[in-house]
Formats: C-alpha cells, structure tokens, sequence
C-alpha cells in the first residue's frame, strides 16, 4: 500500500468472496469496520476507513490467513447496500 | 419448453425472416437483411462504432448495459482480444437466445464479425451449451455455408461450456475459455478487461450481437425508430408460465407487459407476473399497464433482465413458487462465497417454512435481515437476484405473507409448479434439508 497517501485518498476495505474462508480475523481486529454475518463472513462497512484506523486496517490485510482482504482507493466494488452493522452483529 | 411464437406482434425486425415463414439458410437472410456488413478500414469502423453508440443498443444478456461501453474498452486494447459469443442462457425459463440460433443464425453471426471488426479480435468463439443442440446445429449449418462463400473475415470456433446458471456470467465464461472449471470471478475493477491467456476478452450475448448486425446494416436513426425514446428497437422475450401460447417473440420496448400477455393468449389476470427470470422480480397481475422497459420496470424494483415473462396462475402461491425459485437458485450457487452458500439456502428455507404455514414468531424479522445482509457480497449477480426476487415477493404477495405468517398455509401452496425448477424437490424443503 502506498504509505503516506493516506490524507489525499480515501481507503476502503474489501473482500474477495471467493477467497474468503470466514476466519473472522479482520472482525476481531476491526469491530469498528467489520462485522460478521450469521454465517461468519465479513461485512465490510462501506464508509472510508478513518486514518486512525489506517495502521490496523493495514495490519487486517497482512494478517488475513486467506489474503482475502484488501484496502483500495476509492469507492468499494462490493458493498452491501444498507447494511447495519449493529443488527449484524448479535 | 414449447416455442410456438405468435404471429401477432408489433415489429419483427430479428426474426423477419422466420416471421415469415423463411428459413434460417444464407440466401433468405440476405434477401430479407441484405449483404452482410464489411468493416475494412478505419473509417467504416468508426462510422459503425458512432452508429452503435447513438443506437443505445444494450447488452440483451441481462445486465443491460449500453454495448458500446465494452466494445470501445476492447477496442484500446495492445493485443488482439478474443469475442466470447454468450448463448449459455442459463436462465432456465429463458428460450429467446437458443430460438434465435435456430431461427437466425446469419444475423448473430454477422454480428460478430462486426463485433470482431470493432475490437481488431483475433477469433471468435461461440459458446452454447451441449444441451440446446438444436443451437449449435443451426450454426454448423450456416458456418459452413459461410465458409463456401468465404464471407466472414474471422475464424469462428464452436464451444460448448457445462451448462449451469451462472456458465453465462461473463467471466465464468472468460474462466472456461481459459481452461478453468467455469466459475464466476472476482473483479473488484470492471474497468479492467478479462484475460484468457494474456489475450483480454469480450463477452457478448448472442441477441446483442443480432442487434450490432441490423445497425451496422441500416444505421442508429432506423435503430430508434421504434421503440421507446429511452429504451429503442425491439427485444425478444420468453413468455412461459400460465399462458396458452408459451414461446419467444419479438416486442418493441415499452410495449405494455398486458399487450405481450394477450399476444400469448393469456385470458384472466395473473396471480403475479415474473419479470426478467428466476433472479428477477414479481409485479402484480394486475400491474400489466406496466411498459415492458428498463425505466419503468426498474421503479417497480424489476428489470427486464434476460426477457423473461412468467404468468402465475390465478390460484397458485407466489410464496411457495418463490421459495422454489430461491431454493433452485441456492442450488445452482458455485458455493464459491459463503453469503451465498449459506445466505441463500436460508433464505429458501424461510419462504418455504412462510408459504406452508409453518412460521416461528421471528421468521419475518429473520428474514428481512437476510435480504438486507446478503446482497452485494458474492463474486457474481447470483445472490443479488435471488434476493430481489425473494425481496418483490413480499411486497407483490403482502397480503399472503401476512397471512402465512399467522400460520395459515393457502389453498394455493400444493398447486402444481408453474415454473421449472430442475432438481428442487417439490414441498417443504426444510424438512429435509439442514436446519438451522
Ligand atoms: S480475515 Fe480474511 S478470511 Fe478471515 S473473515 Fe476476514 S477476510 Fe475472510
Ligand atoms: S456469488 Fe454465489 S454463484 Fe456467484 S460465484 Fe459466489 S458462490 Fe458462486
């Protein structure tokens, strides 16, 4: 990831669906972006990640044993449209 | 499925020749159509290419989206790319792409040579699946008549990938032509082009491609000239269902879904109406003012998707019919992403323990926060259907879920199934499968 350019571009998180095993690190690191679906796979919130979150976002993405997740500029590709985190989460 | 087309319909611009009573053979098609199109030089390519653009032709192969989006991506590409023609119709009440084949073979063909032109492809291949051998054989047929007349200035090789509901998304496709297993992929980027072998590839439908070949022949202003201003020319729909004459025919868009319907003979309101296929969405029978277009259906939550119109009888459940319509679309999941794996069995179950009066307190507020978590999050548009259409049952048939959901099943639940779903078992699927 391109270090530095965090003030200039948004990131956002995303998830590879197919190579995602629904370990559920990212969720564990991440409770403020991730959420778990009731089958264990990740929800990614859509909003940008907040540059205080940046370091454990980055750390999310090396450590998903799928490398599954990755932070991208810009917009999302895959987003679940009106998703809220707090009811996904029971 | 039977395909006995009408004869009465408004404009038949594809199927011209086969309307009247002509057969698919070379000659006939350019009597009727006329000389295929010739694309040498730059300047023929470009005409061609503003001509499309100003069509507003869009891709017939469910997603919708002007054609000349792809075809001018392709076009900038350093190597040679590949057209991948898509008549994997994997929607299984859908007919209209293998009916086509049959019935117009040269005009799907002519318009992927023109396609191949554009993009400066290196070859074409044909995808059809084993199954629709009627297709496949109509092209044989018409390929070797063109190699006779040595028309066509790109090699067109036939393919036949396994057919399954999602073979036909794009880049399951590209998948198989690259000699993988055929399943969806995920691309975070549509803006960057798929690849078989390093060579990028376009995926087109086969009814597109149709499309491509009258404006190449006959320019954007006749394209237009019928039509609805927003949504132009003509499409083909599989009307299917409870109707007296099933079969695929040629509508001008915008042409009210009542007026398609009484072509079909179809005598007393429906039940409910399927729009675009099983990852589609329900109106109400009584809705049929409803122009069959992109706009008007989109404000409805419907799309016209692969072109499917499925009449549900008067009497039957649109919840069990739903529920069977998820269920099929849960099996045909690649089981590749796990909110479709798991979402869409759960989700099939639910409708199905809704629709046979069999629903716990919590199932409505469960069920709601599956439609609401699932969509999005698959590497295809399989889940995203299967949802919208699970989705426009509730509100098409609020009145039977309210019911359903205070454990009264209707009459209606046995009723026959009007729409096939091969492999589904017929009732209660949770009894039997994994509970939750
Ligand atoms: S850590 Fe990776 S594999 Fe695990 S749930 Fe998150 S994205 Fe999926
Ligand atoms: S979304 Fe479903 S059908 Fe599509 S690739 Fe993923 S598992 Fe397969």
């Amino acid at each position: 990831m391109d270090d530095g350019d965090e003030t200039v571009t948004e990131q956002h998180l995303r998830v590879d669906p197919v190579a995602c095993d629904a370990f559920g690190y990212c969720a564990e690191l991440l409770p403020e972006l991730v959420a778990l679906d009731e089958w264990g796979y990740p929800v990614v919130s859509d909003r940008a990640v907040p540059p205080a979150l940046l370091d454990l976002a980055r750390r999310a993405v090396a450590e998903c044993p799928r490398r599954a997740l990755s932070l991208a500029a810009g917009k999302p590709s895959v987003t679940p449209k009106r998703v809220r985190l707090a009811s996904s989460r029971r | 499925m039977t395909t006995t087309t009408t004869t009465l319909r408004s404009t038949s611009r594809l199927l011209a020749v086969a309307d009247n009573g002509g057969g698919p053979d070379l000659d006939t098609h350019v009597q009727v159509h006329g000389d295929p199109p010739r694309l040498t030089g730059a300047a023929a390519r470009d005409g061609v290419l503003g001509a499309l653009s100003r069509s507003g032709v869009t891709g017939r192969g469910g997603a919708g989206f002007p054609t000349t989006r792809k075809v001018d991506l392709l076009a900038r590409q350093r190597r040679r790319p590949v057209l991948l023609v898509n008549a994997m119709e994997g929607e299984p009440a859908s007919a209209k792409d293998r009916v086509l084949l049959e019935r117009a073979p040269h005009l799907v063909l002519d318009g992927a040579q023109v396609t191949g032109a554009l993009i400066r492809a290196d070859h074409i291949v044909l995808c059809i699946p084993a199954e629709h051998g009627g297709a496949a054989h109509a092209v044989q047929v018409a390929l070797a008549e063109r190699a006779r007349r040595r028309i066509d200035a790109l090699h067109v090789e036939l393919a036949a990938p396994p057919a399954r509901y999602a073979a036909g998304e794009e880049s399951a496709l590209a998948d198989w032509a690259a000699g993988g297993s055929g399943l969806p992929m995920f691309r975070p980027d549509k803006g960057v082009p798929m690849a078989v072998r390093r060579s990028p590839v376009l995926v087109q439908n086969a009814e597109t491609l149709a499309h491509v070949a009258l404006v190449a022949r006959h320019g954007d202003a006749w394209y237009r000239s019928v039509g609805a201003p927003d949504a132009p020319g003509t499409t083909l729909v599989t009307v299917t269902g409870a109707v007296q004459r099933p079969g695929v025919m040629e509508v001008e868009l915008g042409t009210p879904v009542g007026h398609i319907l009484a072509w079909a003979e179809v005598r007393r309101q429906p039940g409910g109406v399927l729009l675009g296929g099983y990852g589609g969405a329900w109106i109400e029978g009584s809705d049929l003012d409803v122009p069959f277009s992109p706009a008007a259906l989109r404000e409805r939550g419907a799309a016209v998707g692969a072109g499917v119109i499925g009449v549900l009888p008067a009497g039957a459940c649109g919840l069990a019919e739903t529920a069977r319509l998820v269920a099929y679309l849960a099996d045909e999941s690649a089981g590749q992403c796990g909110p479709c794996t798991f979402g869409l069995p759960a989700v099939a179950e639910d409708l199905d323990r809704l629709a046979m009066g069999a629903a716990d307190p919590a199932l409505l507020e469960r069920l709601r926060r599956r439609l609401e978590v699932i969509p999005g999050r698959g590497a295809c548009g399989l889940p995203d259907g299967a949802v919208r259409l699970a989705h426009s049952a509730l509100r098409v048939f609020a009145f039977d879920v309210a019911n359903h959901a205070r454990r009264r099943p209707c009459p209606g639940w046995a009723h026959r199934p009007t729409f096939p779903t091969p492999g589904v078992r017929r009732m209660s699927l949770w009894t039997t499968g994994t509970r939750r």
